[in-house]
């Protein structure tokens, strides 16, 4: 079958404004089915990330959303392997990169549901500067990292959130580096929605993603993700027994020095849920004044008129 | 040793000369500069202008040449016949090379010349006088100094003045053009003008830097989203296009670094965008792996390397062509992409909708090398010569256009899977949906995917299928050659050599062409490459199997554009010029080294910059 593609010339004609609202749209009803990928996962049986999918294509589904209207950018690793197997738009794209990639995507499309999905090495380790300046600018994003604490799909070696004495085989006789807490350090960093959640607790996952995917600004959601072949340490047992959400202790997420304390919390116990949301501050697309009206930057007509090239011109005589 | 010597070649050109304007950081030398410039510009004389500074903001030693005349001028020239200087330093620095005929500026009170030449006629300057309680309009003088010895009228000179100083009030204006008037009377019953007065033209000209060219280009061709990390000398596009951005409806985002200036600029092109950036050598080594990411997601991305003299932090204030063989060899692997090199200012402003035309068609990143000195450097231009409404293609994408109807249209519901973004055509060229179009969802995926997008690098590697998409994308590149235009050679075919460059030495290789015909009767032509990738294999092999002797003139000093040309068409040059001392080769350095060449001193020639800065 082949695709005529139509000149771009032919496709925007004066000063139409194209937007995603503007597109008719299937009458075919979303379900969670509708995210379902071309290809089944590849994972390890048992391995997090599947809870974490599965999970991500019910929130989006619970939320209305047209597949077309969702891009999932991951960066490189196992469980960044995820946007091939939800049906949304895609890319997969470089080891640390897809958050830069993402504020690209985001800021040409603003009308687009952007979700970044990666593991613990590649946002932490790789793209530390990415997510640091991401988080400042708070990026309309909704950040998924499958936190498995191991580097899965290099077979296992020490990662920026394995624990201390931690045995891999790039730390044979135990990791002695200090790990990265993700919940602090993004509260710190700006991030205006900072969740933690386990890929075992399915309902309580799909909540928070949903409030993460609703909340406008960078959200980031640290989803502890088990692997089953390479962590012998973090198992779903091991989680089970320590985990305790944050929403049956009435912790209030609009204060930052709780916030901050609970998100600190770890050993027996390790809180999971929303540590912290602040609404008050605009997403960088609502501070860019370019996108104030005329839709997808995208979508908009290329080159100047007579009137404004003169003008440039002008200038330089 | 002899001093070089401005020669007026060709017979449309009465006047050339060139006014240098010396001193330490800080002190004001682009004020007055632009204002030359911009007064010889509003006259219709053409102009090239070279600004040899530091890395530095305040202090060290800063030399501005401003060469005008009646003709184009290509290059800032052999020789000065007005020297500013407002510092000690400058004139210590500089008085030696100041040629017969020529007259140096500078206050009295403050500077001392040694040991003047013969024939430099010295103009000592009372600015404490002239200036009054103005203390900061000392180079004003200085310039209606000039202006006055150069036969031009003051009215050219309070007109800059209103235009660069009404933003300070009328009050600092009407300073300015008093001192102006006195400093232009002092000229006038003081010092001998010149023999010849430059001329008013009936067509005013446009003053641009490469950078600003870019930005133009950038501007005309659609682009939309442009993200940067400052780095010299490639900043000013940042900075041009920043100041235009909101006006225009782009969107300008400064990134913590190249690695994420790249990436962003990938994503931003994937979503539709025309996106493009520019940086530096160190830069761009930075951005090397998400270019080879714009190759394989064959999203078009448009990058500029204005070169500066490396490796590693290198000169940051000093041009060379040193990064020729970073460009090609960006990123791992194999992948299709352009890379062009410009010649001036005005070819960077038109070859930028033109490369982002390529890049669209073709799917693949455009690189484009320039260098220190054109993008930094400052020329006139024809406005006739920039084509603001550039034919704009865009290849096969497919856009939201509201056309899509879910019940009619074959990709309509969510049947994604009638829609094959790296359908293996027989072009290699695979229609292109952009993110939010109904029924066309895929993944694009920097790891080696199949027709359809899915992972073949993982658990579905097949090799058929790998070989499959490398030819598909390789194949794409067939056609391109056709798309780009092949070299010409300029002069005579018959000459006894032919000079070979890439980029910015176009324009010092025309001049120095010329006065080895008018002064020495040596008839020598050149073959400029502009596209380095596709290369014209066939056109340049078949004009250089019948020169005489094959010159090849660069800004480095391994001869990256010698292997390069040997490495494409197996020829093998005679002789090379090369410059890698971070200033810009003059005219007269080609002469000497031609002359050296043909004379069987040397088959390399690396010529001496005289002029300390």
């Amino acid at each position: 079958m082949t695709i005529t593609a139509t000149p771009i010339s032919k496709q925007f004609t004066g000063n139409q404004v194209v937007s995603l609202d503007t597109i008719p749209l299937s009458n075919v009803e979303v379900t969670r089915d509708s995210f379902k990928g071309k290809i089944d996962p590849d994972w390890c049986p048992g391995c997090g990330d599947f809870g974490v999918l599965t999970a991500m294509q019910k929130a989006l589904s619970e939320l209305g959303k047209q597949p077309h209207q969702v891009i999932t950018i991951s960066g490189i690793g196992c469980s960044s392997n995820l946007p091939g197997f939800i049906n949304t738009y895609g890319m997969h794209t470089l080891h640390g990169r897809a958050l830069a990639v993402a504020t690209g995507m985001k800021m040409a499309n603003h009308e687009m549901t952007v979700m970044v999905t990666g593991g613990d090495g590649d946002g932490f380790g790789i793209g530390g500067n990415h997510l640091m300046h991401t988080m400042r600018r708070n990026v309309d994003l909704t950040y998924v990292v499958m936190d498995n604490q191991i580097y899965g799909l290099t077979t296992g070696q020490t990662s920026p959130t394995s624990r201390l004495g931690h045995q891999t085989k790039s730390t044979p006789e135990g990791n002695i580096e200090n790990p990265i807490n993700p919940v602090p350090l993004a509260m710190v960093g700006g991030a205006t929605f900072v969740a933690r959640a386990f890929s075992g607790q399915q309902a309580h996952l799909v909540d928070i993603l949903k409030q993460a995917i609703n909340h406008t600004g960078f959200s980031i959601v640290d989803v502890f993700s088990p692997c089953v072949t390479y962590n012998k340490d973090n198992t779903y047992k091991w989680f089970k027994s320590r985990v305790r959400k944050l929403e049956d202790e009435n912790h209030d997420p609009t204060d930052f020095h709780a916030a901050l304390d609970k998100g600190y919390e770890w050993g027996e116990e390790i809180p999971i849920g929303v540590f912290w949301k602040r609404e008050d501050l605009p997403a960088l697309h609502q501070l860019e004044p370019v996108l104030d009206e005329g839709g997808p930057l995208a979508y908009r007509n290329l080159g100047l008129s007579k009137e404004q090239s003169d003008q440039l011109m002008s200038e330089m005589m | 040793m002899t001093k070089p010597q401005n020669v007026s070649v060709d017979n449309k050109r009465t006047v050339d000369f060139a006014v240098a304007i010396g001193g330490a950081a800080g002190q004001g030398i682009a004020t007055p500069g632009n204002i030359l410039a911009r007064i010889f510009a509003r006259r219709g004389l053409h102009l090239n202008a070279y600004n040899a500074y530091q890395s530095l903001i305040r202090g060290g030693h800063t030399f501005l040449t401003i060469r005008a005349s009646d003709a184009p001028v290509l290059n800032m020239g052999d020789a000065l016949d007005v020297m500013v200087a407002l510092n000690q330093d400058t004139m210590d620095r500089h008085l030696g090379i100041m040629p017969v005929g020529s007259s140096v500026i500078y206050d009295e009170a403050k500077i001392t010349p040694n040991d003047t030449p013969d024939g430099v006629q010295l103009c000592p300057l009372p600015i404490k006088e002239l200036v009054g309680r103005n203390k900061l309009a000392a180079n004003t003088v200085a310039v209606a100094v000039v202006l006055n010895m150069l036969g031009i009228e003051l009215d050219d000179l309070a007109d800059a003045l209103e235009r660069i100083f009404s933003r300070k009030g009328a009050e600092v204006v009407e300073s300015n053009r008093e001192i102006a008037e006195r400093g232009y009377e002092y000229a006038a019953a003081n010092f001998d003008a010149f023999t010849f007065a430059a001329p008013r033209l009936s067509k005013g000209l446009a003053v641009v830097t490469g950078n600003e060219a870019a930005g133009m280009g950038a501007l005309a061709a659609g682009v939309k989203f442009y993200a940067a990390y400052p780095m010299s000398p490639s900043t000013g596009v940042l900075m041009y296009i920043a100041q235009h951005a909101r006006k225009l409806g782009v969107m300008v985002r400064q990134v913590e670094d190249e690695i994420g200036v790249m990436n962003m600029v990938v994503g931003a092109a994937h979503a539709g965008c025309r996106a493009m950036t520019a940086t530096s050598g160190g830069g761009f080594a930075l951005m090397t792996e998400a270019v080879g990411m714009s190759g394989m997601l064959e999203t078009p991305v448009v990058c500029i390397d204005v070169q500066r003299a490396g490796p590693a932090t290198g000169v940051p204030t000093k041009t060379e062509q040193g990064d020729l063989w970073q460009i090609l060899g960006a990123g791992q692997g194999d992948y299709p992409k352009f890379v062009v090199a410009p010649r001036s200012q005005a070819d960077i402003f038109n070859t930028i909708p033109e490369l982002f035309n390529l890049t669209d068609c073709y799917q693949c990143p455009g690189l484009m090398l320039t260098d220190l000195l054109i993008s930094e450097g400052t020329a006139t231009v024809d406005p006739d010569e920039l084509d603001w409404q550039p034919n704009i293609n865009r290849g096969e994408m497919i856009f939201p256009n509201g056309d899509v109807n879910a019940n009619d249209n074959p990709y309509g519901g969510y049947n994604d899977d009638a829609y094959l973004r790296y359908e293996n055509t027989e072009s290699g060229i695979s229609p292109r949906a952009v993110p939010g179009v109904p029924g066309h969802i895929h993944v694009a995926a920097s790891d080696e995917h199949d027709e359809d997008g899915t992972l073949i690098s993982d658990e579905f590697t097949n090799p058929h299928k790998r070989r499959m998409m490398v030819e598909k994308r390789a194949r794409k590149m067939e056609t391109s050659i056709d798309a780009v235009e092949p070299p010409q050679l300029i002069g005579v075919s018959d000459a006894v050599a032919t000079l070979v460059g890439f980029g910015s030495t176009w324009g010092v290789n025309v001049e120095a062409i010329e006065k080895l015909e008018s002064v020495d009767e040596i008839i020598v032509n050149q073959l400029h490459i502009k596209w380095i990738v596709p290369f014209h294999v066939d056109v340049v092999t078949s004009i250089l199997e019948s020169s005489n002797k094959i010159i090849i003139v660069e800004n480095n000093y391994s001869g990256q554009f010698a292997r390069y040309l040997r490495s494409e068409t197996g020829i093998k040059a005679d002789a090379f010029i090369r410059k890698y001392d971070g200033e810009p080769f003059m005219p007269h350095h080609i002469v000497d080294g031609v002359k050296a060449i043909l004379g069987g001193e040397t088959e390399l020639y690396v010529p001496t910059h005289e002029i300390m800065v």
